[in-house]
């Protein structure tokens, strides 16, 4: 019976990891094979993958694409944990009744559905003559309330007698932050980091919007409008979503327990 | 109360520390979201736009792709965040069991999938669910089905791709929140429940469900939320098709303001009825878990 049992755990298991995982195998599959054996189904290495590199490259300005992608992510990454972690670090360490009336407010706009700020902002950033510019897709993203929340939450095992101690020593507010604080929150700041990374890497709707010339678009955008194309060749598509997904993939295999921490984090 | 020097210090560095985030937010969050309440009641295209009172919330009841959009997303709901979340759950527990082998390969196996861009998965399951494809390919060979599905040409199987396609990629996401959870949950409790000879099935029901309650309730709601703003995975799996079938307020609201003829008024107020209705379903689930506390 309980043999039994942890076989037919096992198989189910073993089903879920394989339903899981075979995307993965498709995508690599795809970069060897043509378009049309990936369309008819075709589940062994091809001998395609140089061609579909070639067609890729001839089609898409790469290193344009992937400066753009990496560019706004890192940019918009740091720029995003500079300005929340100052205010988590604020809104833990300097109490006062109205700014726990301003975060409770922010908590209230934590589910804001991005849907409902699209439009006002695109018409702001025409406005702004900021259209098909890196300002634009960064900017509404900077100050994030998620952000802001797990950086207090985590400011709260933060131990206070470091920051006396500090200013025993004369070190201002801004030098204990520089100084004591972020060394001390690294590992925060590193699952943060990821969280915030992959957000930006993979960001779609927003950068679809805004960004409206071939130079300025992402890899996200890109392969996008390959796949989406009328006879979409699946192969060049396939290198693409590679190069798309690798980054994040790797970032996952290298810190794995970060990556699991940063997204636990907001229910601690 | 005497303010002491030191207390309007603490003060000041109060506000400087949060006033970056704040002005930000201000801009980018608490101005568009009123001002696009304003839009709601603006109708017209384009730059020729006049004071229309209600007539979008008459134009939105009576606008049969309005309505379309709306059953189909609260249909995603309905059907995929449970289906999501008991699979979540039955994964979690069986991989919590420390005498199984390869837990941790299991985890990170299935964990996978939420690594990938919502883009990026999306086009994968396009293609895998294309005709003469992949899944056609598996079903055919394991004599499921006799003869290849259109998946992505009828409106029921395609909005069951999108399903599938959204399951995957968040199940394993959801699972290691239940995984964290269970860690937690104090082992003798399970230990009596033995010796008393409550069955696995009842251990599961009675037990395990009810000291995940909070942790469940956040992933509903996360999940909630998420799939009520469905846009990356019908935009690049079906465009919203067949026939609209697909078609989701997120992407509907997109087409109204960058597809069509501008029509930023009415995209507004459709935009908000996923405002009210994340805000309705937040506040329901909430009172739901307090009532059965």
């Amino acid at each position: 019976m309980i043999r039994l049992r942890s076989l037919i755990t096992y198989g189910l298991l073993c089903i879920a990891a394989f339903v899981s995982v075979f995307p993965f195998f498709w995508m690599l599959i795809g970069t060897t094979n043509t378009s049309a054996d990936i369309i008819r189904g075709k589940i062994t290495f091809g001998g395609e993958l140089a061609t579909n590199i070639a067609n890729f490259v001839a089609q898409v300005d790469v290193a344009r694409v992937l400066f753009n992608s990496a560019y706004l992510a890192i940019a918009t990454s740091v720029l995003t944990l500079l300005v929340s972690s100052l205010a988590g670090y604020g809104f833990e360490m300097f109490r006062s009744k109205f700014r726990e009336r301003i975060f409770a407010g922010l908590l209230l706009m934590l589910s804001v559905p991005f849907a409902a700020l699209m439009i006002p902002l695109f018409v702001m950033m025409a406005r702004a003559g900021l259209i098909n510019t890196y300002a634009a897709i960064m900017l509404p993203g900077i100050a994030s309330i998620f952000i802001i929340f797990y950086f207090r939450q985590s400011t709260k095992a933060f131990p206070h007698e470091l920051r006396d101690a500090a200013k025993i020593d004369g070190l201002k507010e801004w030098q204990i932050f520089l100084h004591i604080y972020l060394p001390v929150m690294r590992s925060t700041y590193a699952a943060a980091t990821i969280i915030v990374f992959m957000a930006n890497w993979n960001n779609y709707l927003w950068p679809l919007i805004v960004l409206q010339t071939n130079e300025m678009k992402t890899i996200t955008l890109v392969i996008s409008s390959l796949a989406s194309a009328y006879y979409p060749d699946f192969g060049v598509v396939m290198v693409g979503t590679v190069l798309a997904t690798l980054p994040t993939l790797i970032v996952f295999f290298l810190l794995q327990r970060l990556f699991v921490q940063g997204m636990l984090g907001s229910v601690k | 109360m005497a303010v002491t020097r030191l207390g309007r210090n603490e003060n000041l560095n109060g506000w400087a520390f949060i006033m970056p985030a704040l002005v930000l937010l201000g801009i980018f969050m608490v101005w568009p979201i009123l001002w696009s309440l304003w839009m709601s009641f603006q109708t017209g295209r384009g730059a020729m736009t006049q004071f229309g009172g209600l007539a979008n919330l008459e134009r939105l009841i009576s606008d049969p792709v309005f309505l379309r959009a709306l059953r189909n997303t609260l249909m995603f709901l309905v059907i995929q965040v449970p289906l999501m979340i008991v699979l979540a759950l039955l994964l979690a527990v069986a991989l919590n069991n420390p005498a199984l082998k390869g837990r941790s390969l299991f985890r990170t196996a299935i964990f996978l999938p939420c690594v990938t861009s919502l883009v990026a998965y999306s086009i994968l399951f396009k293609s895998m669910f294309a005709t003469d494809g992949v899944i056609n390919g598996f079903l055919e060979t394991l004599h499921l089905i006799d003869a290849p599905i259109p998946w992505l040409g009828q409106p029921d199987t395609a909005r069951i791709v999108i399903i599938l396609a959204i399951t995957w990629r968040w199940t394993g996401y959801n699972m290691i929140f239940y995984l964290a959870a269970l860690q937690n949950i104090d082992k003798s409790i399970y230990e009596a429940a033995r010796i008393d000879g409550v069955p696995r099935w009842a251990q599961f029901l009675r037990i395990t469900v009810p000291m995940l309650k909070p942790v469940i309730l956040f992933t509903t709601v996360m999940s909630t939320i998420g799939t009520l703003q469905l846009f990356d995975e019908v935009n690049n799996i079906t465009t919203g098709g067949p026939s609209d079938a697909t078609l989701t307020l997120s992407l509907y609201i997109y087409n109204l303001t960058f597809k069509f003829m501008p029509s930023y008024g009415y995209a507004a107020t459709v935009s908000y009825v996923i405002v009210v209705l994340v805000a309705i379903l937040s506040v329901l689930q909430f009172l739901i878990a307090k009532d059965r506390k």
